[in-house]
């Protein structure tokens, strides 16, 4: 199996982003995604990642950063956070995606050596650089500096998965692919399981099925006669 | 006698079985029950599920939420070892690669091999399902019929344990009493898929899955499987006893440390092990069977992977269980004079006539589903209803424009939440987020319906694999090389099954997000994908027009019989497991029967 080393986007890249966006237009021209060479990076200690084999152990638990380095840096990690938080705030029912260690959980997706997690890995810190560079154009501040009224304004004209502005559909891509990640990593996790309503995963003496008043309420009662 | 090194190994054995899945699991658990002396050779390495298996642990305790990697192509938690769509050293190669002519190629380096993590469905072939060419003038007839294949059916069903009921609908076979155990309670979105699928003419039953929901009645059924026997007959009932029922959590995929479920390793091993019959070698790759002067199987010759020195090990008998397309290798590398073009291949049919199962699928969200209160649905780890194929008459009328049927296995919505989040559809072209992701992701969980077309497959002349003439492995034994070709019966089978379900979702209340390309191409899964690729060795009345006779026995070798789905003359939309068990388990009888009149 190919072990590709992870990428990371240099705060540079970034930079040359910022300045070779139009300033003055509300909506600016955003520079492609495609079109900025990644700059890829050993994993920070300089250590080859390799994925976890054909024979892990099962039966232990693991947590991001067990099986091959994390590599976002202080600041990545910041925005990370922020972003995770934005897309899964706490509320009435469950914590917000970071206090939960979603954050790590992106750490660890964009840090594996596997193909797909190299190529959708780059993606995203793709997308958080450019996050960062959009929001210091916009608001002279980095994203996770924004106020919350300047991130939400970020985040809804990339919210579209066809935005209007052609430039920024690498940017919605990217969006939608790091909702989906957080929501992954929020969502296996105990507490988003309950938020959920996912109930199992307890012994039972007996399966029971659904409760009548539910197969009633559907409409479904002659159904349960086999 | 247990497990071994190659060193230990005695100077001569009753049976060699090659492979511990559920074919060489069923023939070493009948021979050894039976008084004979077996040695099994695995190519993969020990395995214990009681101590292995990921029973409880969530997705957030694994490595990327446990979804699949190029190391576990099925996710963290599946219970393959050392194996997938590619295995480290040990590659395969395709004649092409172009869309519809790749072959891919699933194994398992373990002890107990594919058991391990199957779904566990359990169907039984019905009798046109032998009978194939009989009815439709395609393909081939199995030597054999479902009246030869039945009283096995019914032994291995008590033996592993499978739920289910009688439908009594056509070529659906009833089992006889006693043999199955009670269904579990549907899901409220497997009600509702019943329902509206009655709406359509399509029927819904209880499945028959290999599943314990009661434990075993060990005070009769030892007495049935092992008439006369008072030795199998304790030795079993004292290991029913050992397997507990499913305690209704954990997915099948992951193996069974409470052993409710069948794999090889939790049911077949432990008794054959127990009559102190059974010898098992792992991490040995079998390479070639060998041969007397006389042109008898003498025994096999394996490489010791621990090592990487070769062994030998002599029986009266050869058992190939190895799967199908390996046992097809294990023949094709086996060249002597007398055999130049592979051993038993006289008829050069080893290696021919490879199908798998057609697969295609289709999902969708109901919104009767939405914002139902919290339900414990892990049941039986599996499904818990299906649809055996229902058009019979219409397709023997030619009305479908394919020749043969398929099954739907129903997967509704409350799984425990894996990496992937399907439950969070877009909302009018915005990516959701925020609170209202919340909210959707409360309302929406649970509420999609996945439906499984599994169909059979026609065997042809373009479909199946030979010895790669340049690529061996890294013990230096020669590959299987692919060919790969679907027919329009496939294609349009496949099509077929999107139409179906993409309306069965519109009867259900969903919304299909496009529409089911018409073209089958478009919609069906690549041959092997499904896993349940047979034939190769097939059976049939006559040596030059398969490998292997009604006993699953090699025309060409009386010693040397093919125990796993390699002998396969059809395959049916029926999983095939439970038939390779039902066959393994009548050719180790026939094995017994031969040895015993000393005929070898």
């Amino acid at each position: 199996m190919n072990t590709p080393e992870p990428i990371r986007i240099d705060r540079r890249v970034a930079i040359k982003w910022m300045l070779t966006a139009s300033a003055g237009a509300m909506l600016i021209r955003t520079p492609s995604f495609g079109g900025v060479a990644p700059e890829t990076a050993a994993s920070a200690a300089g250590r080859p990642a390799t994925g976890y084999g054909t024979d892990p152990d099962l039966v232990k638990g693991y947590k991001p950063g067990d099986l091959w380095p994390l590599t976002f840096t202080a600041a990545q990690r910041r925005e990370a956070a922020a972003l995770c938080d934005i897309m899964i705030p706490a509320d009435d029912h469950s914590p917000s995606a970071s206090a939960v260690g979603v954050t790590d959980f992106i750490d660890e997706f964009v840090s594996a050596p596997y193909p797909d997690n190299v190529r959708d890995g780059k993606k995203i810190v793709d997308g958080l650089a450019w996050l960062d560079a959009e929001s210091t154009r916009r608001f002279g501040a980095v994203f996770a500096d924004a106020s919350a009224g300047q991130q939400a304004s970020l985040c809804d004209d990339i919210a579209p998965e066809e935005p209007a502005n052609p430039d920024l559909k690498a940017a919605a891509d990217f969006f939608k692919r790091y909702r989906n990640l957080v929501a992954s990593g929020f969502y296996t996790t105990p507490v988003g399981m309950k938020d959920i309503g996912y109930v199992g995963n307890v012994p039972l003496a007996r399966f029971e099925g659904p409760p009548a008043d539910l197969v009633e309420r559907l409409g479904l009662t002659d159904e349960v006669k086999w | 006698m247990a497990f071994i090194t190659p060193a230990s190994a005695a100077d001569k054995y009753d049976v060699i079985v090659v492979g511990s899945g559920a074919a060489g699991g069923q023939a070493a658990y009948t021979l050894a029950m039976d008084g004979a002396r077996v040695l099994m050779i695995e190519a993969g390495r020990n395995y214990d599920p009681r101590s292995e298996t990921p029973m409880f642990q969530t997705n957030d305790a694994a490595p990327l939420r446990a979804v699949g990697t190029p190391d576990k192509a099925f996710g963290f938690y599946d219970a393959t070892v050392d194996g997938g769509w590619s295995v480290p050293g040990e590659p395969y190669t395709n004649a092409s690669m172009e869309h519809g002519r790749e072959f891919k190629w699933w194994r398992a380096r373990m002890l107990g091999g594919r058991t391990n993590h199957w779904g566990r469905i359990a169907l039984r072939n019905g009798p046109y399902d032998f009978k194939p060419r009989s009815r439709d003038g395609l393909g081939f007839d199995w030597p054999i019929s479902y009246e030869d294949v039945a009283p096995y059916y019914d032994k291995v069903e008590m033996l592993i344990g499978v739920y289910g009921s009688n439908s009594g609908l056509e070529n659906t076979p009833d089992s006889p009493d006693g043999c199955l155990l009670p269904t579990p309670k549907a899901r409220i979105g497997e009600l509702l898929v019943r329902q509206r699928g009655r709406r359509l003419g399509i029927p819904v039953i209880p499945i028959r899955r290999a599943v314990l929901t009661q434990p075993l009645d060990h005070r009769t059924i030892p007495a049935k499987l092992h008439p006369g026997n008072a030795k199998a007959q304790r030795v079993l009932a004292e290991d029913m006893q050992n397997r507990a029922a499913c305690f209704w959590a954990t997915a099948c995929g992951r193996g069974c440390s409470i052993r409710a479920n069948y794999q090889s390793t939790t049911v077949h091993l432990p008794p054959a092990l127990a009559t102190g019959n059974l010898d098992i070698v792992t991490n040995g790759m079998a390479r070639e069977v060998t041969l007397d002067p006389a042109g008898k199987a003498t025994g096999v010759a394996y490489i010791d992977k621990t090592t990487g020195l070769e062994h030998h090990a002599s029986a009266r008998a050869v058992v190939l269980a190895a799967s199908a397309c390996e046992t097809v290798r294990l023949l094709l590398n086996s060249k002597s004079n007398r055999f130049p073009n592979g051993l038993a291949n006289s008829s050069g049919l080893v290696g021919k006539y490879i199908m798998d199962t057609v697969g295609a699928d289709w999902g969708g969200q109901i919104p009767i589903l939405e914002n139902l209160p919290p339900l414990n649905e892990d049941g039986a780890g599996g499904e818990h209803v299906y649809t055996p194929w229902w058009l019979y008459k219409e397709q023997i009328a030619g009305k479908l424009g394919f020749a043969r049927g398929y099954h739907v296995e129903i997967g509704t919505g409350r799984g425990m939440p894996g990496g992937y989040a399907p439950y969070l559809p877009s909302s009018g072209g915005r990516t959701t987020y925020g609170a209202r992701l919340k909210q959707d992701a409360r309302r929406y969980y649970g509420s999609n319906v996945w439906l499984t077309g599994r169909g059979e497959m026609i065997p042809n002349a373009d479909s199946f694999c030979e010895i790669d003439p340049k690529v061996v492995d890294k013990w230096g034994i020669p590959v299987l090389r692919f060919h790969w070709k679907w027919s329009e019966h496939e294609i349009r089978q496949a099509a077929h099954m999107q139409r179906t379900f993409a309306d069965w979702i519109v009867a259900m209340g969903g919304t299909n997000r496009k529409e089911p390309d018409p073209d089958g191409r478009k919609g069906i899964e690549p041959g092997g994908s499904i896993i349940h690729e047979v034939g190769g060795t097939i059976m049939g009345a006559a040596p030059a027009t398969s490998v292997t006779n009604s006993w699953s026995q090699a025309w060409d070798v009386k010693n040397l019989f093919v125990a796993d789905g390699g002998v396969f003359a059809s395959n049916a939309d029926k999983n095939p497991t439970l038939t390779i068990m039902a066959l393994a388990w009548r050719t180790a009888d026939r094995i017994l029967d031969q040895m015993r009149k000393g005929n070898f």
